[in-house]
């Protein structure tokens, strides 16, 4: 070979090789999904993830998994610094509404209505809004466990469907009495939580333009049992008065100690409990109690959106939309044991095929408590600024329960810091 | 040495000399002074502007451009008390919650904290037996993360915490330490003090080792009792660093927030929420951020610290002309 066939068959090489690289370089695409988990969300993401890879050479999902506090604190300064992922489980679903990518133009709209129509109304920014914006992966809706066999032991009947709350206090006091339990009752420390019950007991949240109020008679009626529950010992007092500011804090630890009859909390805790109890006690799902307003818990949960900050908007659209076919769908509502907020899904059931008869037949109790949901607490879900005012609810409700203010005091405060919530929000 | 130092030298100097022609005798100072003052001017003089300025603005938005102004509002709002001895008559009770709450455990907390300090380094500057142990374990709570601080306590203290084991050993009734207000401020006072002392104590034994023996050797001599010495000598001549730790401390009270934090979560309501908590909790935890708030209330602090800053400085001035 000539020195000049050896030159020329370099620079063919080189050629090539170069071309080959740019054109890997403008077909490979990444984009990052922001993942937060209560159990095992992040993983069965990345499995179903991984398919969607093998199914579009060139492109990757990157995983960024973090703490819930991430979600809640750090994700929306990075939205609203222009520094934000391509996608994420958030969970203020209304509240980030206006970072949202607009999925529609990618995806089949018709098969999002029919399969999503309830939920996607939480993602939009207002009743003039059509767009798609989010799969909700998680729906939950709050309620109660109880230790069955604290009931059993106490031989004290567990009280039926219709039961007040006041039927459900005195029940769990006279079991924590004869079993010696520490404590009778707790509910997390969430507005959201504490929503549900104020429902039940009359509360409308809203006024009749959809906007926010949080106190009326019925949250007022609510909070004074709550406050004295926790006072009298009725409610394990560590959960809402151990801690400021509107920090979260769950009852789970208690309940799974065994320290605790009847535990408020929610669907999402199934996976936890089903995992860390075992057979140390038998546990089960029991029905929201009742009261003017109903027997109504709050639905909610989490759902992954693509944000219009992105690069590759078709690619995130792509990504949401493979999650959302229903056989992914179904194998992602299975694994992370949710309750489904796809209706072929849902009317199809779930087979929570690695679930232990006890965390099966507590989400097969969650799904029947769906229907009693209020349309008061649907309204409030998907109401934009719900998060100030369940902030605003958790921060007052403590001042009332460690003696800062009265009820009285704290609901009149509550209101005021409403009104400068609601002037200060875009 | 000076034979290979010197054309390193001339070397230096062309490039030296060239740049004093350019910009004149005394100029090149500021190029030297340049990245320093553009890294300070980033991260430590534009944050307080923005801070400022933002303090004047309203909205929840971050951008500058999505804050409206509105004039004094923010500091309004704060300021707008019946009675400021009262928080609930303040329009913001959380603020003068937070404000009462620190003024409290700055009292406390540096009170108490530079009086063990000083004791303690009284008896660390005596010729005990392993000293340099002691002086270690007194040091030692200095050099932990304040998280890990606040955990520690917090495993001992937390209902099925060491102290209600040993309680409970010992046939007494547990008690939920941290779920009373008093308590919790109590114990928050004196967590600060564990962490914090052994940094003051250093200080102070330094103090007592720069006075010189000479001048106690000649009370020896006069027989003077102990409590006379410590009165009549090792007090005034301490004076001047105790001015100065007791201004550090008192700087570093007032920005308490990390381990409090942790250790409290600033409850139980507002029982341990001091004012740096309130800024973090209006400006970043809550929902609306009010960033112009928490502006605001961090620049009336500003002015607090730049007070305190000044008698450090005096201090300092007054500990060095003796």
């Amino acid at each position: 070979m000539s020195m000049n066939s050896m030159k020329l068959l370099l620079a063919s090489a080189t050629a090539i090789s170069g071309l080959a690289m740019s054109a890997g370089t403008a077909f490979a695409q990444e984009i990052t999904y922001m993942c937060s988990s209560d159990g095992t969300e992040c993983a069965t993401a990345r499995e179903i993830f991984d398919r969607f890879q093998e199914e579009n050479p060139g492109v990757t999902v990157k995983i960024d998994e973090v703490p819930y506090k991430a979600i809640v604190e750090s994700l929306p300064v990075q939205l609203a610094a222009g520094d934000a992922p391509d996608m994420a489980k958030v969970t203020d679903l209304g509240g980030l509404s206006e970072y949202y990518l607009d999925l529609s133009p990618y995806v089949d709209a018709a098969y999002w209505e029919k399969n999503f129509g309830g939920t996607l109304d939480w993602y939009r920014k207002g009743p003039e809004d059509k767009g798609i914006y989010g799969l909700h992966s998680q729906l939950t809706i709050t309620g109660a466990y109880i230790n069955k066999t604290l009931f059993e032991q106490a031989e004290v009947e567990v009280p039926g469907p219709d039961a007040t709350w006041e039927d459900w206090a005195a029940a769990t006091r006279d079991v924590a009495k004869k079993t010696e339990t520490q404590f009778p009752m707790a509910m997390d420390r969430s507005g959201h939580r504490i929503a549900g019950p104020a429902i039940s007991d009359g509360a409308k949240l809203l006024d009749e333009n959809g906007v926010g109020i949080l106190v009326d008679e019925g949250f007022t009626t609510y909070v004074k049992k709550f406050v004295e529950w926790n006072n009298d010992g009725t409610m394990a007092r560590d959960v809402w008065a151990s801690t400021g500011g509107s920090a979260y804090q769950a009852a789970d630890k208690e309940f799974i100690n065994g320290q605790l009859v009847y535990y408020y909390s929610g669907s999402w805790q199934v996976a936890k409990m089903d995992e860390q109890i075992g057979d140390a006690f038998d546990w089960e799902v029991v029905g929201t109690p009742c009261g003017v307003g109903g027997c109504t818990g709050m639905p909610g949960g989490a759902g992954i959106v693509g944000f219009a900050s992105t690069e590759h908007p078709e690619l995130v659209a792509k990504a949401i939309d493979y999650l959302a076919q229903e056989a992914n769908y179904a194998e992602m509502t299975a694994k992370t044991k949710n309750i489904p907020a796809h209706a072929a899904v849902a009317a199809k059931g779930v087979e929570y095929s690695d679930a232990s008869p006890a965390a099966a037949a507590a989400l097969n109790a969650w799904s029947a408590q769906v229907s009693k949901i209020s349309p008061v607490a649907y309204a409030y879900q998907g109401y934009k600024n719900n998060r100030a005012m369940f902030n605003i609810s958790v921060e007052r409700i403590t001042q009332a329960i460690v003696g800062e203010l009265t009820v009285e005091e704290a609901m009149d405060r509550a209101k005021e810091d409403l009104k400068q919530a609601l002037a200060e929000t875009k | 040495m000076l034979a290979v130092l010197n054309p390193l030298m001339r070397l230096i100097e062309v490039p030296m000399k060239w740049m004093q022609d350019i910009l004149g005798l005394k100029n090149p100072a500021w190029l030297f002074l340049l990245p320093n003052l553009i890294l300070f001017g980033l991260f430590a003089f534009l944050p307080v502007i923005i801070n400022f300025v933002y303090s004047f603005t309203g909205s929840d938005g971050i951008l500058l451009a999505d804050r409206p102004y509105v004039g004094s509002r923010n500091f309004d709002y704060l300021l707008d008390c019946s009675s400021y001895l009262d928080p609930n008559s303040c329009r913001d009770d959380f603020f003068w919650r937070a404000v009462h709450n620190t003024i409290l455990f700055v009292i406390l907390q540096v009170g108490l904290m530079v009086g063990f300090s000083l004791l303690t380094a009284i008896v660390l500057n005596r010729k005990i037996r392993a000293r340099g142990f002691f002086r270690s374990v007194f040091f030692f709570p200095v050099l932990l993360s304040p998280v890990v601080v606040a955990l520690i306590w917090k495993w001992i203290l937390q209902r099925e915490g060491v102290l209600n084991a040993w309680l409970e050993a010992v046939g007494l009734d547990s008690f939920n330490w941290l779920l009373d207000p008093s308590w919790a401020f109590g114990w928050s006072v004196f967590l600060s003090i564990w962490a914090h002392m052994g940094f003051y104590t250093l200080i102070l034994l330094a103090g007592l080792q720069a006075i010189p023996r000479d001048v106690y050797e000649a009370a020896m001599m006069d027989r003077a009792s102990p409590w006379r010495v410590f009165r009549r000598i090792t007090l005034p001549l301490l004076m001047p660093t105790m001015l100065v730790v007791l201004v550090l401390a008192l700087i570093k009270g007032v920005q308490t927030f990390d381990e409090i934090f942790a250790f409290t979560g600033g409850g139980p309501g507002s029982a341990t929420t001091f004012i740096i908590q309130y800024i973090y909790n209006t400006g970043f935890a809550g929902t609306p951020r009010l960033f112009g708030l928490a502006s605001a209330a961090s620049i009336m602090l500003a002015i607090v610290l730049v007070i305190l800053t000044f008698a450090q400085l005096w201090a300092n001035r007054k500990n060095v002309d003796g």
